[in-house]
This record gives C-alpha cells, sequence and structure tokens, in this order.
C-alpha cells in the first residue's frame, strides 16, 4: 500500500515537473527517463536472470546511432519509427551476441560482454565515414506523433513534448515489464537465477530462457539509447565505452537490483548527484568511487534495500 | 518396459565408473540401488537423467533412446529426479518453486505478458502437491527460510509437480534425522499414488528403507551390477551382504 502511495506520487511529481521546477532541472530528467529504460532491461538479466553485463552500453549506443541515422542520411523524423527501428536492430544485433554470451556464467559472461562492447566501440569509432568517428553524428529532431515541431525553440521542445513523450515511453516501458517479471516467464528467470541446474531438472531450458533475457534487456536499451540522443542533438562513441556500461551497473547497484524500481530510482539519483558533484568538485569519479565502495559494504540492496530494512527492522532484505 | 538401460558404461579418463551395467524398470516398481561408495550409483542416476552421457551403451525411457539429451528435455518427456545435496531456489517461496515446476510442465515459460497470479490451473496444482507434501500451511515462506526437512521435501515436491512417469530420487531420505526417514517416505509413496507416478528408482543408504519401501534392489559394486532380486532374495544374498550392506541388522 505505502509503496503504492510513493509510486503515485512519484509520477505524479514527474508529471508536473515542467510545470513547477526549474529548467535546468526538467531537462536533467530526460536522460533520467531515458535511462530508466534502459534500467528496467539491465536488471531483467541481472536481478531476475541473475547475468550482470559489463557490456549493454553497445546497445545503447546502437539505438542511438540508429536515430542519428534515421533522422540524418535517411531523412526519417519519426521518432516512433525511430524507437522501433532501435528496439530491432537492438535485437538483431543481440541475437547473435545473446547466443554466445549465455553459454557463459558469471565472471565469464560479464567479460563476453564487455569484449563484445569494446569490439563495437573500436567500429563505431574507426568507420569515420559511416558514424563520424569521435565527433559522433548529429541526431536532429524528431517529430512526435506526426508532429515535426521544427518551429519550436529548442529548450521548449524538450521541456514541453518531448519531455511527455520520454515519461509516456517510459511508462509503457515499465508497464510491459511489470507484466514481463510477473509472468510465468519471470518466474522460470528467477528460478533460474537461484538454482540453473534444479530449473534444468524441472524442465526450464535454461539457454534459452537466459537468451530471451538477454534479448529483452538488449531492445530495452536500445531503446533508452535512442531516447537520449534528441536533448544532447548528437551521439559520440562514448555512449559505447565500457564506462558507460559500468555507469548503468552502478545506477542499478545504488537503486538496487532486487528490487523492480531500484534501478529507476538508482538512475534517478545518479543524474543527479552527478550532476551536483560535478559543480562542487571536479573529480565525481572519485566522489562516486567512493559511494560505490560504501554501498558494496554497507548496503548491498542499494537504496531500495535500505528503505526496506526500515520498514522491517531486524531483517536483511535485497540482495 | 518404462526405462531400459543396456550395456552403460562410463569412464572418467581412465577410471571406469559404470562397467556394463544393464537394468530395466517396470509399471508399478519401486527400485532400489544399493552400493558402497564409489560403486557407481549418482554416475548411474546422472547417466539415466540425461546429466551425463554414457561412454557405451544406451539409456531407453518409454521406448525411446535418450542417452545424453540432457535434464530438461527428459524432464519434459516424463522424467523426473530429486538431488542427493538438496536442491532449492532460495529466493522463491514454497509456492513459486511449485509453481515454476507446473509452469514448466505445462509449457507456459514462454508467456511473456501473462499474469502468474491469475493463472489458475498452475495455482491449484501448485497448492495441491504443496498439500500433498505437508507445506501448504508454508507456502509464502522463501525455501531459504525452511528447516532442513521442509528443503529436502520441496526439492522432491518439485519433482512430483512436474506430474513425471518415472521419478528417480537420489538419497531422499539423506541429511535428516532417521526419525524424519519414515515420515518423508510415507510422504513419497502416498503423493506418488495421487500423482499416478508409474515409478520410482531410489538410490538409498538406509537398509531399513531400502527393505521397507522396495519391490526390487539393485546392488551395484565396482561399477558392477552384482545383484539385482526382490528384497527377500536380497537379504539372503551372501555376496550382497559383504559388499554392501555389512552387519545390518533390521530395526523393525
Amino acid at each position: 500500500m505505502t509503496a503504492r502511495l510513493v509510486l503515485g506520487a512519484a509520477v505524479v511529481a514527474v508529471a508536473l515537473a515542467p510545470l513547477v521546477a526549474p529548467t535546468y532541472h526538467v531537462l536533467l530528467m530526460l536522460p533520467f527517463m531515458a535511462y530508466a529504460v534502459v534500467l528496467l532491461g539491465l536488471n531483467l538479466l541481472f536481478g531476475y536472470a541473475g547475468l550482470l553485463s559489463f557490456g549493454h552500453a553497445l546497445f545503447i549506443g546502437i539505438g542511438a546511432y540508429a536515430g542519428a541515422f534515421l533522422t540524418g542520411p535517411l531523412k526519417v523524423r519519426s521518432l516512433e519509427v525511430i524507437l522501433l527501428a532501435a528496439g530491432g536492430l537492438g535485437a538483431l544485433v543481440a541475437a547473435p551476441v545473446a547466443a554466445l554470451c549465455v553459454r557463459y556464467v558469471k565472471i565469464y559472461f560479464g567479460m563476453l560482454t564487455l569484449a563484445f562492447g569494446m569490439v563495437f566501440y573500436t567500429f563505431v569509432l574507426k568507420f569515420y565515414r559511416l558514424t563520424g568517428g569521435d565527433e559522433g553524428l548529429p541526431f536532429l529532431r524528431p517529430a512526435l506523433l506526426g508532429w515535426s515541431l521544427e518551429a519550436m525553440p529548442k529548450t521548449d521542445y524538450l521541456v514541453g513534448p518531448y519531455y511527455y513523450y520520454s515519461l509516456a515511453v517510459l511508462s509503457v516501458a515499465a508497464l510491459c515489464m511489470w507484466r514481463i517479471v510477473h509472468s510465468p516467464f519471470g518466474l522460470c528467470l528467477k528460478t533460474i537465477r537461484d538454482n540453473p541446474a534444479k530449473a534444468e531438472s524441472l524442465g526450464i531450458d535454461v539457454t534459452r530462457y537466459r537468451w530471451l533475457a538477454f534479448m529483452l534487456s538488449a531492445v530495452y536499451a536500445a531503446v533508452g539509447g535512442a531516447l537520449l540522443g534528441p536533448p544532447t542533438g548528437n551521439v559520440d562513441p562514448t555512449l559505447l565505452y565500457w564506462t558507460h556500461s559500468g555507469n548503468i551497473v552502478f545506477m542499478t547497484l545504488l537503486g538496487g537490483f532486487a528490487s523492480f524500481f531500484g534501478p529507476v530510482l538508482g538512475a534517478f539519483v545518479f543524474i543527479y548527484l552527478q550532476n551536483w558533484v560535478m559543480s562542487v568538485v571536479p573529480y565525481w569519479r572519485l566522489v562516486f568511487g567512493a559511494i560505490l565502495a560504501a554501498l558494496v559494504i554497507f548496503a548491498p540492496g542499494g537504496l531500495m534495500g535500505l528503505a526496506a530494512r526500515r520498514r522491517r527492522p531486524g531483517r536483511l532484505s535485497g540482495a | 518396459m518404462i526405462l531400459r538401460a543396456e550395456g552403460l558404461r562410463k569412464f572418467y579418463g581412465k577410471f571406469c565408473a559404470l562397467d556394463g551395467v544393464s537394468l530395466s524398470v517396470g509399471a508399478g516398481e519401486f527400485v532400489s540401488i544399493i552400493g558402497p561408495n564409489g560403486a557407481g550409483k549418482s554416475t548411474l542416476i546422472n547417466v539415466l537423467t540425461g546429466v551425463l552421457r554414457p561412454s557405451a551403451g544406451r539409456v531407453s525411457f518409454r521406448g525411446r533412446d535418450v542417452g545424453g539429451i540432457g535434464p530438461a528435455r527428459l524432464a519434459r518427456l516424463g522424467m523426473a529426479r530429486s538431488f542427493q545435496l538438496v536442491q532449492i531456489f532460495p529466493e522463491l517461496t514454497v509456492l513459486e518453486t511449485l509453481q515454476a515446476a507446473v509452469v514448466a510442465r505445462l509449457g507456459r515459460g514462454t508467456r511473456l505478458f501473462a499474469s502468474l497470479a491469475r493463472d489458475r490451473d498452475v495455482h491449484a496444482e501448485a497448492l495441491e502437491v504443496a498439500e500433498l507434501f505437508g507445506l501448504g500451511a508454508r507456502r509464502g515462506v522463501p525455501a531459504r527460510q525452511l528447516p532442513q526437512g521442509d528443503k529436502k521435501l520441496l526439492d522432491v515436491a518439485a519433482a512430483f509437480a512436474l506430474r513425471p512417469h518415472i521419478i528417480l530420487l537420489d538419497e531422499p531420505t539423506s541429511g535428516v534425522s532417521t526419525s524424519d526417514k519414515t515420515a518423508i517416505m510415507e510422504i513419497l509413496v502416498a503423493a506418488s499414488r495421487r500423482i499416478g507416478l508409474q515409478a520410482i528408482i531410489q538410490v538409498e543408504h538406509d537398509m531399513d528403507i531400502v527393505f521397507a519401501y522396495s519391490d526390487r534392489i539393485i546392488a551395484l559394486h565396482q561399477g558392477k551390477v552384482l545383484a539385482d532380486a526382490p528384497p527377500a532374495a536380497i537379504q539372503a544374498d551372501q555376496r550382497v551382504i559383504d559388499t554392501v550392506i555389512g552387519r545390518w541388522v533390521p530395526t523393525r
């Protein structure tokens, strides 16, 4: 009950933010919502299927570059088409990558995803003609639901229509993922996370389910990646760099992977904290490194884990 | 015959764990496999359940060659197993564990957007199995919080929830106090009747249990079948007594 109230209040706050909050903070909500979509997918793979990927920036990059290609050379401006194409392309690339990676577990899985991420990063960096190399590509302003909105000042576009469009995408993504984790499929993923050998003995095809979870997470990452493009108006190879994969893993741990909304909260706190720390000290990674260490040692369940511990004193929940 | 194995051999490097084992299990049979440590019991179970591919020989289940096809496919064909070291899903509740088994049996695992909570078939069947194993009252308890005996029961119950034709139990009462062993066996036998199980194969060390419940006993020694006979004949077989049973004194 409390959880529903909190969620309802959060949704209302996010919906009202453009009307009341300073523009600068509203603009920060855009990457938050994009990352929230990415993390809902990443956590299906990590929190529910037990596989930690260090290479999902690859799929963020695919989504973002798909958007840049479509709006630029291919002259497709419809964001609906862009998101569908990003998801489709993400799935296409993920199919063979996932098939290889899910044969391995734990550190080997993580290292393989990292390796694939590096390969694609280098590809994007070096094929200058196609990808613009380290300068990247422009992501032109997409049309929303058929409205071109070309004449609108950029900030008005971002804190107005684009903001609510992102919120709608995030809401749909969250609803779909909520259904997925509460489906028979979600249950089977949890059995695989907890005990693959036992799951196998019950007739659950472990490799196939892991592959499916990977595919879904890649589609989410690509869609989230495409949403990252319009606010900056540019995509570049750092989106695919492995530290970016590290950041989204950090967000997941920060919020708490044992909870459905944990990673979403993690994305929110990460973005605003990073912004604040960067404005105070030049070494934000130093501060974030210390936070990460403290998290792992004192609050392995993340912020959601801390909240759950407060609700039920004496019982360690989460992790 | 439900399950038949012919001339099974299994090598680990040069070590021969199974050296030409043949056996068959028919409908209505409760078969126990006994043998000293290192006799090849676990290897045999792992070959029969498709975890290990035999180096030679074949396993057929309901007329179909199943050597090395893997535990997941074998489970879907109707052969279930439980484990010597108790295997549970620590974070899942009793009910969720059994629901997972029912979902797998009904082939509903790839229903991505269906609601598990609203799947009445799955819920009803899982609950029925929980009741059958006396776990109904604890259906909402995460498996990691169960006492050891209940963990063991849940492991076996999940296998029963598959409604298999045959079930292979690897030491169903290991790690359980002597007083609980009979209780577990009684639950197993009652549950088997209830779900229409055709045959049970168990590996067991406790000779009281073995002699009380088996229709037939297969004694393994050094990877070979030493004896394959009803309990009365086994009890009279001096070779089996010397190599497997030792000085067995009935406690009942």
